[in-house]
């Protein structure tokens, strides 16, 4: 992708605000995360030039963890948690269910590009395992057989946003 | 709300007992007639997850709408513990304990309990043991076998004010050090005699961490708080900072004025938004109270807090790691020595500690170190708190003196296994822990007897598992964590899990070797002598402990090929039961391979284990659930 201006804008504001203190590319990643969705190289290799630090070493820390991403992300993120409550409980039969209903494996994202599958740490909300998140909300106490219908739902939301889009143009 | 801030100890206690005041209610049995009401709603990540925030907002909504909103107070708190019955809310002053309660509920909890003076039944927990409701938390066994200290304000005050907390005594430990102006190393001998072990895993004696860190001189020092709970199943932390965090800001400056550091961070998990929200919050409103930043309480000593926030890597949890990380690097640990105590954060002197160490400071302050230290066993004073999980029949949030028995927690507290199934294991430490089987259940848990048995404490999560759980697949389960957290600067940590992960997953599919066994055994000792930092040493420790008490079903899945319990795909066959088949076709008709045969109405079918590909399509179609694997 090529930065158009307002990314830049949205850049330069991030780095402003944290180039100050000491040690802040986690956080200025974070939030440069938050405005694209995701870190392509050429925010990368901004925000090195930007902070004066090699791109390698940018790019070292975005692939050191795991809250980071270089390729974009689905509409909705699911994650299932694989915390050890919640594989106790059942969390792999749940993930293969959905890997089977939306056929891709973790850490793709379906050609819709509708959802995006990750297999998580805990959440620690185990007293509901085992736990699915999409998105911000969490769906707790699942089964395999409840998985088509969950899904079915964010399918349907997004349906009916995508035909007003449509209708108001 | 804005806070004014405060220039003295006695601004401080007045604080206190004006907001005292208002939350006496919640404390104790009020005799007198009080025709007003504080309702508490659970806003943990539990709670949170089953929509304790609608329940919260509709309250807040009808309570408005027919105006009893000066009548009755709707409350944010922590977390009670008692996950399993989410979402909950308390109603003082009478103490009732409503669980699993829905939005719809709100109506009736108004009409009925509110207007009324009755108790919803409904909404009462019944206790399985005596088939009774129960009103109040202290009628509970859940509650009654715990001894609350680091959760002590979890569930009874609002984390997001301030003042809830003052009024608990909270900054009463920082003011007297202030006002007294008391001699740093007098609070460090204090917290050494109060015998407090760090919470975090290793159970490092807190006072003598404070010491080190003093005795390095330096222009910069730091002080830190390691809220990166990265183990698996284990949720103390986040409670405690988003029901009490303030408990662990108060510790912190404490810490710095002892150990002469004017500033801190706090390196939280960003997959904890709401334990991140509440922190922010805290700090803020301590700032404007003059509780943190320059002079606190009118004194000489100013102190700074920062948060940091993880990005997903398990390894941060590494004292060495967390500080790269706080640094903005790549989370990877380096060789100790030189200690954090000496040579940290930007190569200054820097003091790390643990969340639940923390939360447990300002109480010894204020008791005194004989208090704590005459709580839990020689070994191991005081308390700890527990996640407790798995097939269990109440998970939660639990706090126990150190010193009671497995046996308390899993039965008494836990109100035992899961539809009555057996108990097999607890899992305790996480990923460097190991599995404590049936046979040792009279353990009394602290940090000595957990590593006597080959489990650690760790930080404190607590995986039941059953019949149906195999050890097998879980020390695979866990060696699969480890390999896929490791950072891979060190050889044995990033080569030797991956070979031990291999050497399992071969075993789980039944083409495993004795002589694997032994290969795996060896390695794993390999892997502990010569990893680098905590997570290599301790990543074989569940196959360890798993060979050492469950040896014999390593041994089924090799020798047999079997999988006692069950759970190992490969191993198993589906199977139709020859009594409950009557013979409708319909599994023959499903199968993708034809591996069912069998005449209609001419029971039972049979499944040919040759040509079956273990797809299982055809059990859930079974209209008598005649077909299961085993």
């Amino acid at each position: 992708m090529e930065l158009k201006e307002e990314d830049i804008k949205v850049l330069d504001e991030i780095i402003s605000k944290y180039e100050t203190e000491q040690g802040m590319l986690i956080r200025i990643l974070q939030k440069s995360q938050k405005h694209f969705g995701y870190l392509p190289l050429e925010v990368q290799s901004y925000i090195s030039e930007k902070l004066n630090i090699p791109i390698s070493k940018v790019n070292g820390v975005v692939t050191f963890y795991s809250l980071f991403s270089e390729k974009p992300r689905g509409k909705y993120t699911i994650g299932v948690c694989l915390g050890t409550a919640c594989y106790v409980k059942g969390a792999q039969e749940v993930l293969d269910a959905i890997k089977d209903e939306l056929q891709i494996n973790v850490d793709e994202t379906t050609m819709d590009g509708l959802f995006t599958l990750k297999a998580t740490r805990c959440i620690g909300a185990c007293g509901l395992a085992p736990v699915v998140t999409i998105n911000d909300e969490v769906h707790g106490r699942l089964t395999p057989s409840d998985i088509p219908s969950i899904l079915y739902k964010y399918i349907k939301t997004h349906k009916k946003s995508d035909l007003e889009t449509t209708e108001v143009k | 709300m804005k806070y004014a801030p405060l220039k003295s100890i006695n601004d401080l206690n007045k604080v206190k007992n004006q907001t005292l005041k208002s939350i006496e209610m919640r404390l104790t049995d009020v005799e007198k007639e009080i025709d007003k009401y504080h309702i508490l709603v659970c806003a943990g990540t539990g709670c949170t997850s089953s929509k304790s925030n609608v329940v919260r907002n509709r309250l807040i909504q009808e309570l408005k709408k027919r105006g009893l909103s000066d009548k009755v107070k709707v409350f944010k708190t922590g977390c009670f513990g008692f996950c399993k019955l989410g979402p909950i809310i308390v109603i003082h002053p009478d103490h009732t304990f409503y669980c699993k309660v829905d939005p719809e509920d709100v109506d009736e909890i108004i009409d009925k309990h509110i207007s009324k003076g009755k108790v919803v039944e409904k909404l009462l927990y019944r206790s399985p043991k005596d088939n009774m409701l129960k009103k109040r938390m202290d009628e509970m066994d859940f509650f009654n076998h715990q001894k609350r200290i680091a959760l002590r304000n979890c569930g009874v005050i609002d984390p997001e004010d301030i003042n809830e907390y003052i009024a608990m005594d909270g900054y009463k430990a920082l003011a007297n050090i202030l006002t007294e102006n008391k001699n740093p190393e007098d609070i460090i001998e204090e917290v050494k005699k109060s015998g407090l072990r760090g919470r975090g895993g290793g159970g490092f004696p807190t006072g003598k961490k404070w010491e080190y860190a003093k005795s390095y001189e330096n222009d910069k020092k730091f002080v830190l708080c390691n809220a990166d709970e990265g183990d698996p199943g284990a949720f103390m932390d986040r409670s405690i900072l988003e029901g009490d965090p303030h408990s662990v800001i108060e510790a912190m400056i404490i810490a710095g004025y002892s150990i002469n550091a004017q500033q801190g961070y706090i390196y939280v998990r960003a997959e904890y938004p709401i334990a991140v929200d509440r922190l922010e919050i805290a700090i803020k409103q301590a700032k404007e109270s003059g509780l943190l930043g320059e002079n606190i309480l009118g004194s000489s000593f100013s102190f700074n807090l920062d948060l940091r926030l993880g990005a997903g890597a398990f390894v941060c949890g590494e004292e060495t790691a967390l500080i790269h990380s706080v640094m903005g690097l790549r989370g990877e640990p380096h060789p100790r020595p030189p200690f954090p105590a000496e040579a940290g954060l930007w190569e200054k002197p820097t003091l790390n500690n643990n969340v639940e160490t923390y939360a447990n400071i300002p109480i010894i302050l204020n008791k005194g170190s004989d208090w704590y230290s005459n709580i839990g066993t020689e070994d191991s004073s005081g308390t700890k708190v527990f996640a407790l999980a798995g097939q269990i029949n109440n998970t939660g949030l639990i706090e126990v003196p150190m010193g009671t028995s497995l046996k308390t927690i899993v039965y008494d507290i836990g109100g035992g296994i899961n539809d009555n199934k057996e108990f097999k294991a607890v899992q305790t430490g996480g990923p460097s822990g190991g599995c404590i089987p049936k046979s040792l259940i009279n353990t009394k848990i602290d940090f000595k007897s957990l590593t006597d048995i080959g489990s650690m404490m760790g930080s404190g999560g607590m995986i039941v598992m059953d019949e149906t759980d195999c050890m097998v697949d879980i020390a695979r389960f866990y060696l699969e964590f480890a390999q896929d957290e490791s950072c891979g600067k060190c050889t044995p940590c990033r080569v030797g899990t991956k070979k031990l992960l291999e050497i399992l997953e071969k075993i789980t599919k039944g083409k495993g070797s004795m002589k694997d066994l032994e290969i795996l055994k060896n390695l794993c000792y390999d892997i502990k002598d010569s990893s680098l930092c905590g997570l290599g040493q301790t990543a074989p420790n569940p196959i360890l402990s798993t060979l050492h008490y469950f040896e014999d079903e390593y041994i089924s899945h090799i020798k047999d090929e079997k999988c006692p319990a069950g759970v190992c795909n490969d191993l198993l066959k589906v199977v139709i039961s020859d009594e409950k088949c009557v013979a409708c076709g319909i599994c023959a008709r499903v199968c993708p391979v034809n591996a069912i045969t069998g005449e209609t109405k001419k029971p039972p079918y049979k499944i040919h284990q040759d040509v079956c590909i273990k797809c299982g399509a055809c059990i859930p179609k079974c209209p008598v659930d005649a077909i299961y694997k085993r």
